[in-house]
């Protein structure tokens, strides 16, 4: 075989392979975790973050805005700091309120933005004010119990007294 | 007697230690040859036709069958929980972390390794190696160099086009053949894997294979015994060796990876 169609299959064969790589990295992957959108930091203060991770979605209204960029934990408030990385185009009211809630019932956490009624807007280095923190299982089980045990003992009250 | 079982267990570890580190300077030489080869590109060309195009036949057509299994046996099982929409991830999380780079490895030294063993292990046996050095040719980076760096560069090619490949037959037979649905199909794909920990680390994973499966197709060749009953046994011990090797590094690797 001459050497420029020997050339000429090696590259061939290159090219499937990149091609192959290419395939795999942009449809099968995930490439919105590494979009360069352009996003300005948003910073929140939460009792407790649950499952929340770093890059965890954003969403407004179930739409992805923004992710998130950074969990700390504040130590003179003894409360979790999260970074939120939110696209330049949303733009949302100083008193907007941030939740963390889990898609699906097991699946993972993610903070969820609802728009509060003030003209400003967030901007970067903002801090949101309305907060409500992830729902621990062990505290909503404990809650539950306690409720029990309280209806059972004011059912057993009404009885003696109506008689 | 007893004197005797402890000399030949004596004798064979360090006969196998003696090994371990010849190889692993003639790992070191053929690595430090392969920068200079940037001047002699024809030599990698030649070897990246036999140890590539060639291959790559099998690998396409393989990766397509193993996505046909994975697309059928995946959908008997998730139906069994409710999850079917979610073969997709299952067909290409299975292949691109672990069956992308594994299986293209076996095949790899089974395909390619044992020709280069065959390949090197003739001309050992033909006294070529012996007429190299004669004439101040380094054989290890005038034939093996280029082998190694063909290996390297073609393993993650072929791993990749083994993944796509498999993902497509997945497709076709999870969408096409069973009827689950296209947009579930990819969505819960795409939304599952993640470019750089998966698909980054399976690519990470074939170039290691490649790696391990040439130099040990490569270091058996050279050190064949010059008859054709050498040449056979070295051909075997490659591909029995480089398999083995190929799936105590997967483990390591996974542990590693994938915590």
């Amino acid at each position: 075989m001459n050497k420029s169609t020997l050339d000429a299959l090696v590259g061939l064969f290159v090219l499937v392979g990149i091609v192959a790589l290419l395939f795999l990295a942009l449809k099968v992957g995930n490439m919105s975790a590494l979009s360069f959108t352009p996003t300005y930091m948003v910073s929140a203060h939460f009792e407790n973050i649950g499952g929340l991770k770093v890059r965890a979605p954003v969403k407004s209204a179930g739409v992805v805005v923004g992710r998130v960029a950074g969990i700390s934990f504040d130590d003179q408030r003894y409360q979790a700091t999260v970074t939120i990385a939110l696209e330049q185009r949303y733009h949302f009211p100083k008193d907007s309120s941030a939740k963390i809630l889990t898609s699906g019932l097991l699946g993972e956490q993610y903070v969820g933005l609802e728009a509060g009624g003030e003209s400003d807007s967030l901007a970067e280095g903002s801090i949101m004010s309305m907060t409500q923190s992830a729902i621990v299982l062990e505290n909503l089980i404990g809650q539950v119990l306690f409720n029990r045990a309280a209806d059972g003992g004011a059912k057993k009250e009404p009885p003696v007294m109506r008689k | 007697m007893i004197l005797r079982a402890f000399r030949y267990l004596g004798q064979h570890t360090l006969r196998y230690l003696a090994v371990l580190g010849y190889a692993s300077r003639m790992f070191g030489i053929v690595l430090c040859a392969i920068p200079r080869l940037g001047r002699r590109l024809r030599l990698v060309m030649d070897q990246l036709y036999f140890v590539g195009n060639h291959s790559l036949l099998i690998i396409a057509v393989s990766g397509l069958f193993v996505g046909f299994v994975l697309g059928l046996q995946g959908y008997y099982t998730l139906n069994k929980y409710g999850s079917e929409q979610a073969l997709g991830l299952l067909v290409a999380l299975s292949l691109v972390r672990e069956l992308g780079p594994v299986v293209t490895a076996l095949l790899f030294a089974g395909r390619a390794g044992t020709s280069l063993t065959a390949e090197i292990g003739l001309m050992r046996a033909g006294e070529q190696l012996a007429a190299m050095e004669m004439m101040a040719v380094n054989p290890l980076s005038r034939i093996l160099a280029p082998r190694l760096c063909a290996g390297i560069i073609a393993m993650p090619l072929l791993a990749a086009v083994f993944s796509a490949a498999g993902i497509f037959g997945g497709y076709l037979v999870g969408v096409g053949l069973i009827g689950v649905d296209t947009g579930a199909f990819w969505s819960q794909m795409q939304a599952g894997i993640d470019v750089t920990g998966d698909v980054g680390n399976g690519v990470l994973k074939s170039v290691v294979f490649g790696v391990a499966v040439t130099f040990i197709a490569l270091f058996q060749g050279y050190e064949a015994k010059p008859t054709p009953e050498g040449v056979a046994r070295a051909t075997t011990r490659t591909v029995v060796l480089a398999s083995l090797t190929v799936l105590g590094l997967d483990f390591l690797l996974t542990a590693l990876m994938f915590h």
